[in-house]
Parts: structure tokens; sequence; C-alpha cells
């Protein structure tokens, strides 16, 4: 059976030579390309650092960037000096400071006199204690932790752990010790910190505190549907103003998330993809028409109008962000011009193209009836390739929606600058994911309004070329 | 008979009136909210933007011009220097190439998993869809301002976060692609007692291959813009040195930059345009 095949086999490739070599040539290009592209992959794996990811990869900072993201954390600090005055700050931030007189803010419930009725309780999430004493800090009650630790200074004002030397490295473990510090670590959601001078530690829950109103505010004492609810009561929370204003400034006014402030930045970016690709939308129509070959005869003004195009396109929009950005200076008119210019390149070439592959039969049909020139554009060729001006500038909207996020980092203003303000500073990553998932949610409703619309008005939601 | 035609006429009439009508307030409806985006936008560009708008007009070619009239003034000294930044140039192509051929491989990876037409789960689809969905939303200068953050200074930031739209965007058009395929080949496949991984590769591959190639040439060109961007906020290359001289204020050499970029951009067009009209007939 399988001799005959194989004589079959043969038969046929005696009958079509030309065939089998042909498609023994094309293999072949096509495993040359692929060993090209491997040999390219691998140089550009050296020459672009990617082997030095691990080295440059810091998992701590990594993990404690992650963990800022979606968790907030209290800061509890008593001098070794005065050690009733211990301070409680959200976020250690001096502003938010529970226990002042003046905010009317009461100390959170896990922080506790202890029952010898001594030391002062910090109790973690995880049901571990650290107990703050006068002259030491007890460590107690860790799950996966078989005995209790405690904290000293010795003679030299140096802070050790009591009975080291006797414990094994399994107990050890989550301690760093130096010299003029010892840190108790178990998880990400613990720290203590024992200094020459004072105590320090950091208690994580997860979620956003404060997300609604900050620490300060008046309404803090109420969840958000509380709060809501409150805007229909009649009583006032502060005397100067109804319930419904204090609400809404209290949301605006928010000084953790800056609500006011990243809505108003967004609504800036919105703006400049809107406007801009209005812009570039209007200036493309009429200059399509003109550079289309079965609008336009003369030939030197279609040339002109295509290398106009392709220059405008050419020039990145980096490129025109920069030189808006001196003229106009930080705001959106920048962004507006510089997504405007750059699209009108774009828009301008893909209707010309669009307008150049009509039908020029319904065209002759209007011409048949003794129509103007105007007259036959406008009924012969606008029906056919409005869809396909609507749905490429929709289609270019959410593009230019990320594009004006990038051009806001770059100076324009709008949420990309208040990105790059958040990130800066090190510490508020919270507003950092605030503003990342801010932005993919506008991203993610710009692209289903324009398919949505682009479904309403020619119904259908993909992009049509031609 | 007779008298049932004037009156089909007149509904026909009556109809065709009552569809103009819809159709012209439709018009003057869009049009209405248009004017009022258009009005509203404006307010708030004028409420937030820091130089008034008149000004900005009178002032757009001042900086255009003194970098040319400070081009002009070195001569013929000039072109060495445009030469001079050609390295950084590759720099940026590299990240661009590169990233683009790693994320063309993801992409593929991500299109088969959400093809109705491969995968017969639909919370592997689903999945699959989500995770393009927000790795394409996701501005590149995002991703990569956290990796800058994280990791320091250098081109891998831009790479990761290149790749990583370049996945989600080219992953959603190469989903189309295999979804809109003709479905007989694999049909044929199937009756032979094709596997799965030989369908892919004997009847979904050859038929979606071109398709493929080509939206990832279009996507090299906008990389490469990508790039040049990354570079601007810190990622190396040609946009890095570009925002350095515009500190500095070096004119020529901003302007010689800029001619390199544009020089570029343009030829990549071309080449694109003739390498895709090659590679499926269109121009698409």
């Amino acid at each position: 059976m399988s001799s005959s095949l194989a004589i079959q086999r043969e038969n046929i490739r005696k009958l079509f030579p030309d065939t089998f070599k042909q498609a023994r040539k094309s293999r072949l290009r096509g495993q040359i390309i692929f060993f090209l592209v491997l040999v390219y992959l691998i140089v550009g794996f050296f020459t672009l650092d990617v082997v030095d990811i691990p080295k440059k990869w810091k998992p701590q900072n990594a993990a404690m960037f992650v963990l800022d993201t979606y968790a907030h954390k209290d800061h509890v600090t008593m001098k070794w000096e005065n050690h009733e005055d211990i301070k409680i700050a959200f976020e250690g931030n001096y502003r938010s400071v529970y226990g002042r007189d003046n905010l009317d803010k009461s100390i959170p419930d896990w922080f506790y006199k202890n029952s010898d009725n001594v030391g002062n309780v910090v109790e973690f999430n995880n049901k571990g204690k650290a107990i703050l004493y006068k002259d030491k800090v007890e460590i107690v009650n860790f799950p996966k932790y078989e005995r209790d630790f405690t904290i000293k200074l010795n003679s030299n004002g140096k802070p050790y752990l009591v009975g080291s030397e006797d414990l094994v490295i399994e107990d050890l473990k989550g301690f760093r010790i130096t010299e003029n510090r010892v840190e108790f670590r178990p998880t990400l959601y613990e720290r203590i910190q024992v200094y020459p001078k004072k105590v320090e530690i950091h208690r994580y829950s997860i979620g956003w505190k404060y997300f609604w109103f900050d620490f300060s505010s008046p309404l803090e004492p109420y969840t958000f549907f509380e709060a809501l609810g409150l805007t229909f009561s009649k009583e006032r929370v502060v005397p100067e103003m109804s319930n419904l204003k204090l609400f809404l400034t209290e949301i605006k006014d928010n000084e953790a998330f800056m609500h006011g402030r990243v809505w108003w930045a967004m609504l800036e970016t919105i703006v400049m993809a809107v406007l801009g690709t209005m812009f570039a939308t209007v200036m493309a129509l009429p200059l399509s028409f003109l550079a289309a070959y079965n609008v336009t005869p003369i030939k030197a003004l279609r040339f002109t109008l295509r290398r106009l195009f392709d220059t405008l396109r050419g020039i990145d929009f980096l490129i025109w962000s920069l030189i808006f950005l001196r003229a106009f200076g930080p705001g959106p008119f920048t962004g507006i011009f510089a997504i405007g210019f750059t699209d009108t390149g774009t828009l301008g070439k893909l209707y010309s193209e669009a307008i150049e592959n009509t039908e020029k039969k319904q065209q002759e049909g209007v011409q048949s009836t003794g129509a103007s020139k105007f007259l036959q554009h406008r009924f012969g060729i606008i029906p056919q390739i409005l869809p396909i001006f609507v749905s490429q500038s929709l289609y270019y909207l959410e593009s230019n929606t990320r594009g004006a996020v990038i051009i806001g980092a770059m100076g324009a203003g709008g949420i990309g600058l208040q990105f790059l303000g958040a990130l800066a500073t090190g510490n508020d990553f919270e507003n950092v994911a605030y503003m990342a998932i801010l932005v993919l949610a506008v991203v993610i409703f710009m692209d289903r309004l324009s398919a949505w619309l682009r479904r309403i008005l020619i119904g259908s939601d993909q992009l049509i070329v031609r | 008979m007779t008298k049932a035609l004037p009156a089909n006429l007149e509904q026909i009439e009556v109809n065709l009136k009552k569809l103009t009508n819809q159709r012209t307030r439709s018009s003057l409806l869009g049009i209405a909210i248009l004017i009022l985006i258009f009005f509203g936008g404006t307010l708030v560009s004028l409420e937030a933007n820091a130089g008034s708008f008149g000004r900005g007009i009178a002032n757009f070619f001042n900086y255009p011009r003194d970098l040319f009239v400070d081009t002009f003034e070195m001569g013929w000294k000039y072109w060495p220097r445009v030469i001079k930044y050609i390295p950084e140039l590759i720099i940026t192509l590299n990240i661009a190439l590169f990233s683009t051929s790693i994320g063309f491989i993801l992409a593929i990876i991500f299109a088969i998993f959400s093809s109705r037409n491969l995968i017969r789960n639909k919370k592997v689809i689903q999945f699959t869809k989500f995770l393009m969905d927000v790795t394409r939303s996701f501005p590149t200068l995002i991703i990569a301002m956290v990796f800058l953050y994280l990791m320091g200074k250098s081109s891998l930031p831009a790479v990761i976060a290149i790749t990583i739209h370049t996945a989600g965007a080219l992953g959603k058009l190469f989903t189309e692609a295999i979804e809109n395929c003709d479905g007989k080949p694999i049909e044929g496949l199937s009756s032979v007692g094709a596997t799965w991984t030989q369908k892919i590769r004997f009847s979904v591959l050859p038929q979606v291959l071109p398709l493929f190639l080509s939206y990832g040439i279009l996507r090299l060109e906008i990389n490469v813009r990508e790039s040049t961007i990354l570079g601007f906020v810190g990622a190396g290359g040609i946009g890095e040195m570009l925002a350095a001289l515009i500190q500095w204020n070096y004119g020529a050499d901003v302007l010689a930059c800029m001619f390199l970029l544009v020089g570029t951009i343009i030829a990549l067009d071309y080449l694109s345009a003739y390498w895709r009209h090659k590679l499926i007939g269109a121009n698409q």
C-alpha cells in the first residue's frame, strides 16, 4: 500500500515538475524571511537591553507601587521622650491627624488602651498587635509566629530585639535589624519600625479611603449614599450652605483625589480630541474634493494638495504640538490644532481616495438631467461618500482621545499633565491608578460611542474604507 | 380598483413627506448638537488656555521662523549636524521595529483565542476580548510612564508600552480578519481529520497572513511616531534628544531632528503604502 502511494506521488511529481519547484522556492523564501526575523529579534534583544529586565526590575518598588494603588495606610508615631503623645495620621499627612480637637475626629477603634491600662495597642487587620510602652514595644499575637517579641532601647539609646540571640532564623523572618533601626514587616500590610528617637507604625488597609469626602470634610462620617440621602433632608449639616451644595463642593474640593481638578482636566482632554477631529473634518472636506481627479481637472492643484496632505501628516503631531505649544501656551488650543493639523492630512488623503473610488454612474445620471457641476457633485458623489466620511472621522475620534492624553503630558495640560504630576510626587499612587482607570474608561467610552454612532448613522460599526 | 390607486398614491405622498420631514429634523438636530459641542468646547478651551487665542494665532509663525533663521545662519556647517542625529533616529526605529515584531506575535496568539470560528469556549473568547480592549485602550504614554518610574531611565519602558498596545490593537484587527476568512478550507481539512493546529496552519494562516502583514506594516508606521513621543518623555532615542535640544534652545539642531523625523515618517508612509499594495493589492 505504502509503496504504491510512493509510486503515485512520484508520478504526480513527474507530471507537474514546475508546480513542485515553485512550491519549494516559495517555502525556501518563507524560511529565509523567518530566519531573518529571528536574527533581528535576537539582535533587538541585546541592543535594547531586554536582557537587563531582571536587573532593572526592582520587585520592592513594584510591590510598593501596586500596594499603594489599592490600599491606604495610617501612621502611628510615638516619640520615646514623651510616650503618651502618640500621633495617628492618615498616610502620615500632618493635616490629617486623628484626635485633633479642631477637627473633631475621633481616634479609630483599632487604637486603644491595653488591658493593663499602661500600654497603648495598635491592632492590625490580621489581629496582630503592637503594644507601645514607655520603654519598649511588644509585638504580640501575629499569626504564623509562635512567640511574641519585645523591642527595647539599650543603654546607648539604640533599639534592639530582646533575646534575639536565642531565636532561630525561622522566627526572625520579617525582621530587618540595623544599627539604628529595628524593622518588623511580616507582610506588606504591617510595618513596625523602631528608631532611637521614635517608633513608627504603618497600618495598611485595602481600599481607597476618603475617595468621596476628604479627611477634614464635614460629610466624612457619612458614606456616599448616606450623604446623597442627606441632600434631600432640610436639616443642614453646616449652617452656611444647603446640603446639596455642600455635597457637590465637598466632592469637588476633595484634597486626596482632587475630583474637581481631575474631571476638569479630563474635560479639557476630551475637548481637545473632539474639537480637533471636528476641525480636521471641516478642513479636509473641501480640500479632499479639490484633490480628487474626478472633481478637479487641474493637475497642478491636485498635486499640490496631495503633497500638502503628506506634509501635514508627515510632520507628526509631536512636532505640531511643539510649534503650537510655543504659540498658544499650555491649554486645549495646542491640542486642538495639533490634532487638527495632523488629521487634516490623514482624513484629506482618505476622503479624496474615497471620492475617487465613487461610482461614476450616479454622477452621470444626475448629469443627464441637465444639472450643473455643483449639483452633480452634491447629488452624485456626496450621498456615496457621506457614510465613509462619517465612519472615518468617528474612527479617528477614539485614537485622538488617546493622542490628546499624550499631547497633554507633553505640556498642553489636561489629564496627561495631571497624571505626570501625580506620578512625580512618588507617593500618590492611588491617584495615579484613579486617573489611569479614568482615562481607560473614557477611551473605551469614546470607542463605544463612535461605534454606536457609526451603527445608527450608517448601519455598520465596521470601518468602511471603500 | 380605479379609486384605490389615487388613494394609494396619496398615501405614498404622505409617507414621503413624513420621511423627508423626519430626515430634515434629525439632520437639523445633529447639526445643532455639533454646534453646541463646538461652542461648549471653545468656551472650555478659552477658560483653560493659558494664553489668549488671538495672540496665539499671531505668534504661530514665530517659532518656526526662529528655527529657520537659526539654521540659515549656520550655512553649510549645518549638514554634519543632521548626520550627527542619525544614530538617535536608529534607536527610535529599533524600538518601534522590535516592539512591533513582539506585539505582532502576541496579537496572533490573542486573535486565535478570540476568534469565534476557532474557539468554541465562549468564556475564553470573552476574556481575551476584554484583555485586548484594555491593552488597546491605555495610551502608551501612561504605561511607559509607570514603567519609567519603576525601572529608571532606559528604552525598555517604551518597548514594553508599545508592545502591549500593539498586541491589543493588532489583535482586534486580526480577530476580524480570522472571523471573516473563508470557512470552506477549514471544513475541508476537518474532513480529512486534521488536528486543530493543522487546521490553523494550513487553512487559516495562508488566508490571513497577507492581511496580517499589511496591518503589521501600518502599525509599524504608527509605532515609529509613538516611540518618538515616548522618547520625548524620557525613553531615549531621537525624541529625548529633541526634548533636550528644545530646552537648550538650539534652534538649528531642533530643526535638524525635525527634518530627520519628517523625512523618516514620509518615507515610511510611502514604503508602507507600496508594501501593502504589493501584499493585498489594495490601498486599505
